[in-house]
């Protein structure tokens, strides 16, 4: 039997083995269609025949699949599977359905509808729209995108800047990744409405090198559409491995041929931004919702959605110790419960589930007794927490709670950007107080047992003590750094001690106190 | 291969041109190293002091070459979560001296690690013994 094959090129799928099945189709003489990935990545590689899908497959099993065989890896019609069907996909309507750089697929399935609209209605009308949509930055900060466009749009200047932010560091994401190589031209169309609405010719992605993949896919798609957003005009540059220069500012100094340090603002980069022009920064998946937001009625479909001021829908990436890791889209609301153990069913080792991360590195640790917290951001601030990107990562009972505290402290003082001292230097000194707490203490060194340093304090530090000068230290870098990464490391660190104080070896009642 | 010149006249009509420059530099060179930043400096009428302050910020560039493959595992709490660090061992003891062993924070495969990425190769769900084949036969 030949057919036609659907099979993702995604570089997950890839990743997992998807180009030895493309081989594999071909030499039975089946066509293959490249498209993008369904997001369940447990079942990666997915091959899709006639709607019915097969996953994961190993490259020995295509010939049982071209006979319609291998009913055990069989998942029957893959968008009535429950994890794609209890969606509500908005920004990743395509995911699994098209193929990326097809500018057909992308025109019939709705495709350039509201860049067409946006023309037609104009700049004044684009903005009031995003305002109504209530779409909040995905990036982590939150902010409302129809505030900062408005800004953007009423800034003097000649010379505007659209910057997509496509820097996506935190560990337990993928959803930008998705986004670029499986719908490239929704960004790009999300960008170019951006540039109608603010007034801007020129646009950047900023995409970390970790990408390649998805440098690739975007420059082809860029080459195919750029009759269609001229005269506006849109460059990738790569970033060069760092994670602070997924911070706005770092972002722009970097893409100014920078070093990535982070400026202190005011200005704010809408009114003073890439090379001092106004500049919109908005995360990928912030410009790839405002297609969807700008067709006939989108924006009132999205305010409708959610909870309280978390409008609309959120894609959330479930990953680490999961069985059914991948992206999934849903309107806000959602707990952590349904996620962790109905959606990603459980921990994939089968143990219990210790710990959950949301939020990347920044993001605190949250306690399995916290599970009812719901998807929205306010509530997630109101429990010292952070939805950030939206990636949650499961931990099973086998994690070290204090190593992963520590490891926050070594990520941020690899990663500090080194323009102010509660971050380049409190990420060290947090690093050394979590091993002290570890190792029980620290000795004198040779200078300190010298006679004449009389001011040096005799008696070694109780561990209670250096619990306590942990918890300064966190409240310093809380509201002395500049910036996120310094600002929000401590969320890790102290939920971890709250919540795991055994594994410091304290005793519950210590770290409450 | 492109001289240093050649790569920074291919960059001169751009805005911001440094890091393009130096990622295809490195790409071509295999790093960084003082010469290069002199003469870039002096190309883009920058100081040496300035290039080098950005190569010397990017944990891409490097100032020295290295003609070592390089295997680059992640490390990020998704890939601990999956127990990326209890492969560790048996990856260094399999890369000696031959194979650099890069740490990073995540490769956007946060779901199917273990992963590690050899030149624009990903590899997914790796183990104990997938790891250290992959660094031996890098
Ligand atoms: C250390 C640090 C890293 C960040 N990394 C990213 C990132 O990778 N991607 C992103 O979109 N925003 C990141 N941000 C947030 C940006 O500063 C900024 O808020 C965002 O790009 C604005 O776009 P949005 O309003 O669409 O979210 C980071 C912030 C900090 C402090
Ligand atoms: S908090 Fe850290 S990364 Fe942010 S500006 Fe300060 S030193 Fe730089
Ligand atoms: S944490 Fe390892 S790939 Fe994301």
């Amino acid at each position: 039997m030949t057919g036609i094959v659907r099979i993702s090129d995604d570089a997950l799928a890839r990743a997992c083995g998807a180009e030895s099945l493309v081989m594999a189709f071909e030499k039975l003489g089946w066509t293959v269609e490249h498209v993008s990935s369904w997001g369940m990545h447990w079942l990666e590689p997915l091959v899709e025949v006639n709607g019915v899908g097969w996953g994961a497959v190993t490259v020995d099993r295509v010939a049982d699949i071209a006979e319609g065989g291998a009913h055990d890896l069989c998942i029957g019609p893959v968008a009535e599977h429950p994890f794609i069907a209890s969606q509500q996909q908005l920004t990743f309507a395509r995911a699994g359905r098209t193929r990326p750089l097809s500018l057909d697929d992308y025109a019939t399935t709705g495709g350039w509808a509201g860049l067409d609209r946006a023309r037609e209605i104009g700049g004044e009308q684009v903005l009031a729209e995003m305002l109504r949509s209530g779409l909040r930055g995905r990036g982590g900060a939150g902010f409302p995108a129809g505030i900062k466009w408005q800004t953007v749009a009423k800034a003097e200047g000649t010379r505007k800047y659209v910057v997509c932010n496509a820097d996506e560091g935190d560990s337990g994401t993928f959803a930008d990744r998705m986004l670029m190589e499986g719908d490239p031209f929704a960004l790009i169309e999300g960008m170019a409405i951006c540039a109608h609405a603010v007034g801007a010719s020129q646009g950047y992605i900023y995409l970390r090198s970790e990408y390649p993949d998805a440098q690739r896919k975007l420059e082809a798609a860029l080459a195919l559409s750029a009759h269609i957003i001229a005269p506006f005009r849109v460059e990738v540059r790569m970033g060069a491995g760092t994670y602070v220069c997924g911070e706005e500012t770092s972002l722009l100094n970097s893409l100014e041929g920078k070093r990535g340090e982070v400026r202190a603002k005011p200005p704010l980069p809408a009114l003073q931004g890439l090379f001092g022009c106004p500049t919109v920064v908005n995360n990928v998946l912030t410009l790839a919702a405002v297609p969807h937001i700008l067709t006939e009625g989108g924006a009132a479909l999205y305010e409708s959605l959610g909870v309280e001021r978390s409008k609309g829908t959120m894609p959330i990436q479930i990953a680490g110790n999961v069985k059914h890791g991948g992206l999934y889209e849903t309107a806000f609301g959602v707990t952590l419960r349904e996620l962790v153990y109905d959606i990603a069913g459980g921990t994939a080792s089968g143990r219990p589930v210790k710990a959950v991360q949301v939020g990347g590195p920044l993001g605190a640790y949250i306690h399995p007794d916290q599970f009812d917290l719901p998807f929205d951001y306010e509530a997630y601030t109101a429990a010292d927490a952070l939805i950030g990107h939206g990636g949650i990562v499961v931990f099973d009972d086998t994690a070290d709670m204090a190593a992963l505290a520590r490891f926050a402290m070594q990520f941020c003082a690899a990663e500090s950007c080194g323009k102010c001292t509660p971050c380049r230097i409190g990420s060290v000194r947090g690093t050394e107080i979590i091993e002290r707490i570890l190792t029980g203490g620290r000795k004198a060194d040779a200078v300190e047992s010298l006679p004449q340093m009389h001011n040096v304090r005799q008696s070694e530090r109780s561990l209670e003590e250096q619990v306590m000068l942990l918890e300064d230290l966190c409240e310093t870098m809380k509201f002395g750094s500049l910036c996120a990464l310094g600002g929000f490391t401590p969320y890790p660190v102290m939920s971890a001690l709250r919540h795991w104080p055994e594994d410091f070896g304290l005793a519950r009642e210590a770290a409450l106190a | 291969m492109k001289t240093i010149d050649e790569i920074v006249a291919d960059h001169a009509d751009r805005e911001g041109p440094l890091l393009p420059i130096l990622h295809e530099i490195q790409a071509a060179l295999g790093c960084i190293d003082a010469e290069a930043e002199t003469r870039i400096a002096e190309l883009l009428n920058l100081t040496r002091a300035e290039v080098h302050g950005v190569v010397s910020f990017y944990h891409d560039f490097k100032t020295k070459p290295d003609e070592r493959p390089v295997v680059q595992v992640c490390r990020a709490e998704a890939c601990q979560a999956r127990g990326v660090e209890a492969m560790m061992a048996a990856a260094h003891l399999a890369a000696g001296d031959r194979v650099r062993l890069d740490t990073v924070y995540c490769l956007g495969l946060c779901s199917v690690g273990p992963n590690a990425r050899v030149g624009d190769d990903l590899h997914a769900r790796l183990n104990e013994n997938s790891l250290a084949k992959l660094v031996e036969n890098a």
